[in-house]
């Protein structure tokens, strides 16, 4: 490949390589990568040093806007804090009414289940991480945060905010990580309606910020403002997350699908901080420790702390 | 022309490009949003082939891929062409007015669009909206301005 900006005055013709030596040179080196980068390790490697190398280009990026939201989180009144600490106090109590029983539901839930010991609590631990850059590719639904293989992301770990799943991590680079959300479409997730335990996949539906269900016939029992949560099923989510609530339903003709499209509870384009969660997979509405093919068959466990096996596996 | 270092500011412009196409923006806005980068790449490649080359397209189309996250070697094959199609055709293009340099930039705005868009479908990333060729227009438009503030940049030295 030729120096960036030599030789100025040689003719651009006639001299070794030709642009068009150079452009073919370009093709084959760009088709490789292309291959590689989707079914090599190496190209992976590459990926990887790359991600570390426009990381200070994607925070410089973001810093006016987190300039400007540093500046007005320092500059709210006194007032306004009072009265968002009111806020929080008021939410506070209500969480903490609504998890009052959430102990002794626990309990009894493992006792209906002959699981003397009580389970372990499913999320292991959590991580809170900076969102950088958002993707601005209109088809393309992708976050990427500040945290990284240093911080302990992996692949395939669970996205959340306060209200729901937002996303898996697809790839990590050495100090950010590239996030899918629900509602990109190429992106699935099982789920389930709380209302009857019907069973399907949400896919995203791109720039429009919604998912769709595709898989549901005509006659299927669902309607708007059903709230539809995560399934277990697939081994990359828990069960019982909240991800979505149906807005709409059509029912064109007995024959096709209804079309159905939900609104992810996740603040999907208001978040500025997402948590990262690890669960512990003793508890039975982990995800499955292998995920994307079949689920092992679960080790042989002491009979103290048997794992039983969910009710959707 | 007579510039001596026009690789330091070639890249300073190809930089300020790509990160105006990675700003944080409005949803109505990314519509909108012309890809600054390409627009850098070919004013280079029309108005001084020889100094950025096929090298700043290919480089470009890689920083690209490194920070939109998109399959790595997609872009950099999409701006190779556009890249290598306004250095053999540089001439042609520089002699006309404004207004044709547009029609031109407009056409291979959207060659580098259809390329993404069959790289896409190839790799099974098939699902497509009509508004994903909005910003060739716009880009188109905004020509003359990259070349009034670029030129000015380069031609005042």
């Amino acid at each position: 490949m030729a120096v960036f900006g030599s030789d100025l005055d040689r003719p651009l013709y006639g001299r070794a390589p030709s642009p068009g030596l150079r452009f073919t040179v370009c093709v084959i080196l760009s088709i490789a990568l292309m291959y590689y980068d989707r079914h090599g390790q190496l190209v992976q490697r590459l990926r990887f040093a790359l991600d570390a190398a426009v990381y200070p280009l994607q925070v410089a990026v973001g810093s006016p806007s987190r300039a400007w939201h540093w500046l007005t989180d320092n500059l709210q009144t006194r007032a306004a804090l009072q009265a968002e600490n009111l806020q929080l106090q008021t939410q506070l109590r209500q969480l903490e009414l609504r998890s009052m029983r959430q102990a002794a539901l626990e309990q009894e839930n493992a006792q209906l289940r002959e699981l003397r010991a009580s389970l372990p609590p499913l999320i292991q631990h959590w991580q809170l991480a900076q969102i950088i850059a958002v993707q601005t590719d209109p088809l393309r639904q992708l976050i990427v945060i500040d945290k990284g293989t240093h911080d302990g992301v992996r692949p395939h770990q669970v996205v959340v905010d306060a209200h729901g799943i937002l996303g898996q991590v697809e790839r990590v680079g050495p100090l950010s990580a590239e996030i899918i959300l629900v509602t990109d479409p190429e992106h699935a997730i099982p789920v389930q309606v709380t209302r009857n335990s019907l069973r399907t996949i949400a896919i995203g539906g791109g720039s429009d910020g919604e998912l769709v269900l595709p898989y549901l016939a005509s006659n299927a029992d669902i309607r708007s403002g059903d709230l539809l949560v995560s399934s277990g099923l697939g081994g990359v989510f828990p069960a019982g997350f909240p991800v979505a609530r149906v807005i709409g339903v059509r029912r064109e003709s007995a024959q096709l699908p209804a079309q159905v499209r939900a609104a992810p509870v996740a603040s999907v384009d208001r978040d500025r901080e997402v948590i990262l969660l690890t669960f512990s997979a003793d508890n039975p509405a982990a995800p499955a420790p292998n995920p994307p093919i079949a689920p092992a068959p679960r080790p042989k466990a002491k009979s103290t702390a048997k794992p039983i096996p969910s009710d959707d596996e | 022309m007579s510039e001596r270092h026009p690789r330091l500011l070639i890249l300073t412009t190809a930089i300020i490009g790509l990160v105006l196409m990675l700003v944080p923006l409005p949803h109505w806005a990314t519509v909108f949003w012309p890809a600054f980068l390409v627009l850098v790449v070919l004013y280079w490649s029309i108005m001084m082939p020889r100094a950025g080359g096929m090298t700043l397209g290919f480089g470009s189309g890689l920083a690209l891929d490194a920070c939109q996250g998109s399959l790595l070697g997609e872009h950099a094959l999409a701006l190779s062409f556009v890249t290598y199609l306004a250095i053999r055709l540089h001439l042609l293009v520089r002699a006309k007015p404004l207004f044709e340099q547009s029609l031109f930039v407009f056409a291979a705005l959207m060659a580098y669009e259809a390329l993404l868009w069959v790289i896409d479908g190839w790799t099974g990333y098939a699902l497509s909206t009509p508004t994903r060729w909005v910003p060739t227009l716009t880009g188109g438009l905004i020509w003359p301005l990259v070349v009034g503030l670029l030129g000015r940049f380069h031609l005042a030295r």
